[in-house]
């Protein structure tokens, strides 16, 4: 019951239990953080609207993101996800979600930010029902912790609205 | 003679008897890691429950070597969850963040556009030739936590199999010549 192989057996099952606790705890804090994030985004210009060669409608716009995720950050946040993505409803589609623009904040410092872009992603339509199409923009966060549970929440912003007519 | 010949008998029939009670005991051992290892997969309903990461196409926030949980609910698929899908013609599974979601009316049918956070392009390139989409039975979970670090025993032991059978052989010479 003493040899070498027994105790250093017992002493590796230990301190990896001791190690997932010690993550599972880790991870549990973060439940006492209330997060109060803020966002706001702007549709400066429609830059392009074309139906492509597939038949489907492609928008390009430059957008204005700003936002405050300074108090999603805890100890245990490696990085907060975040993305805005166009979300609207077609006829053939109950739901549409195409991501424009995504970035990645590695710290608190750089959570609070105001940006001007093009979208990064393609806004392609499964099909052509862009015109005159009413949507949302929607900025979603991910947690990503050191370790343990992620967790995810979203700011939905309405009443966005594309031409008309190709342009 | 005879006393020798008494004593062998004695010896071999103690070396037996250990030897059987060994071998249950490293049976039960095995049994039961099968036990919790399917009874992750029920209570999480995916097939493959936890992963270890293999590329740094996730990085930063997922590097090579952490290991994934995974969970497979009925909830719809949306933006931004991170999953782990299978594409025909590839062993092994990618676990990349979905970008597009366009879901039909009334079936609830979704095709999935996903990408890695660390690569330039989305996954077109890695589906399969003509696939455009994935569909939900591509979709082996949704990541639900990570542990850092903890998969690098897993990444080694594949890379350099030699170290895999270095633990299993000392595991068996300790299981063998414990004194119990």
């Amino acid at each position: 019951m003493h040899s070498f192989g027994y105790r250093a057996n017992a002493l590796l099952t230990f301190s990896v239990m001791v190690l997932a606790l010690m993550c599972a705890m880790a991870s549990l804090s973060d439940n006492l953080n209330s997060p109060s994030p803020s966002a706001n985004v702007q549709v400066l210009k429609v830059n392009r609207f074309q139906k492509s060669t597939q038949g489907n409608d492609e928008v390009s716009m430059t957008l204005n993101i700003s936002a405050n995720l300074q108090s999603l950050f805890t100890w245990n946040t490696k990085q907060v996800f975040v993305f805005l993505a166009a979300e609207y409803e077609t006829p053939k589609n109950s739901l549409n979600q195409v991501s424009l623009w995504d970035g990645i904040i590695p710290s608190i410092e750089h959570a609070k930010f105001s940006i001007h872009t093009t979208n990064k992603y393609r806004f392609t339509d499964q099909g052509s029902n862009l015109r005159g199409k009413e949507y949302d923009l929607t900025l979603h966060w991910h947690v990503m912790p050191k370790t343990g549970k992620m967790f995810a929440d979203k700011l939905v912003m309405t009443g966005f609205r594309l031409p008309e007519e190709y342009r | 003679m005879g006393r020798i010949e008494e004593t062998m008998n004695s010896i071999k029939s103690i070396q037996i008897r250990r030897a059987l009670s060994q071998a249950i005991t490293l049976g039960i051992m095995l049994a039961s890691a099968l036990i919790v290892w399917k009874t992750l997969i029920c209570i999480t309903g995916s097939e493959s429950p936890i992963v270890v990461v293999l590329t740094g196409s996730m990085e930063p926030g997922i590097k090579k070597g952490d290991i994934l949980l995974l969970h497979m609910s009925k909830d719809p698929i949306r933006a931004g969850e991170i999953v782990v899908f299978n594409v025909e013609g590839r062993d092994i599974p990618i676990v990349h963040r979905v970008i597009k979601v366009h879901e039909l009316q009334y079936t609830g049918e979704v095709d999935v556009l996903t990408k890695g956070d660390n690569n330039p392009v989305d996954d077109i390139g890695l589906y399969a030739h003509g696939q455009l989409w994935l569909q939900r039975h591509h979709i082996l979970g949704r990541v639900v936590g990570f542990l850092p670090y903890f998969g690098w025993a897993t990444i080694i032991m594949n890379e350099k199999p030699i170290i895999k059978y270095v633990l299993v052989g000392a595991l068996g010479l300790l299981a063998v010549t414990s004194k119990d």
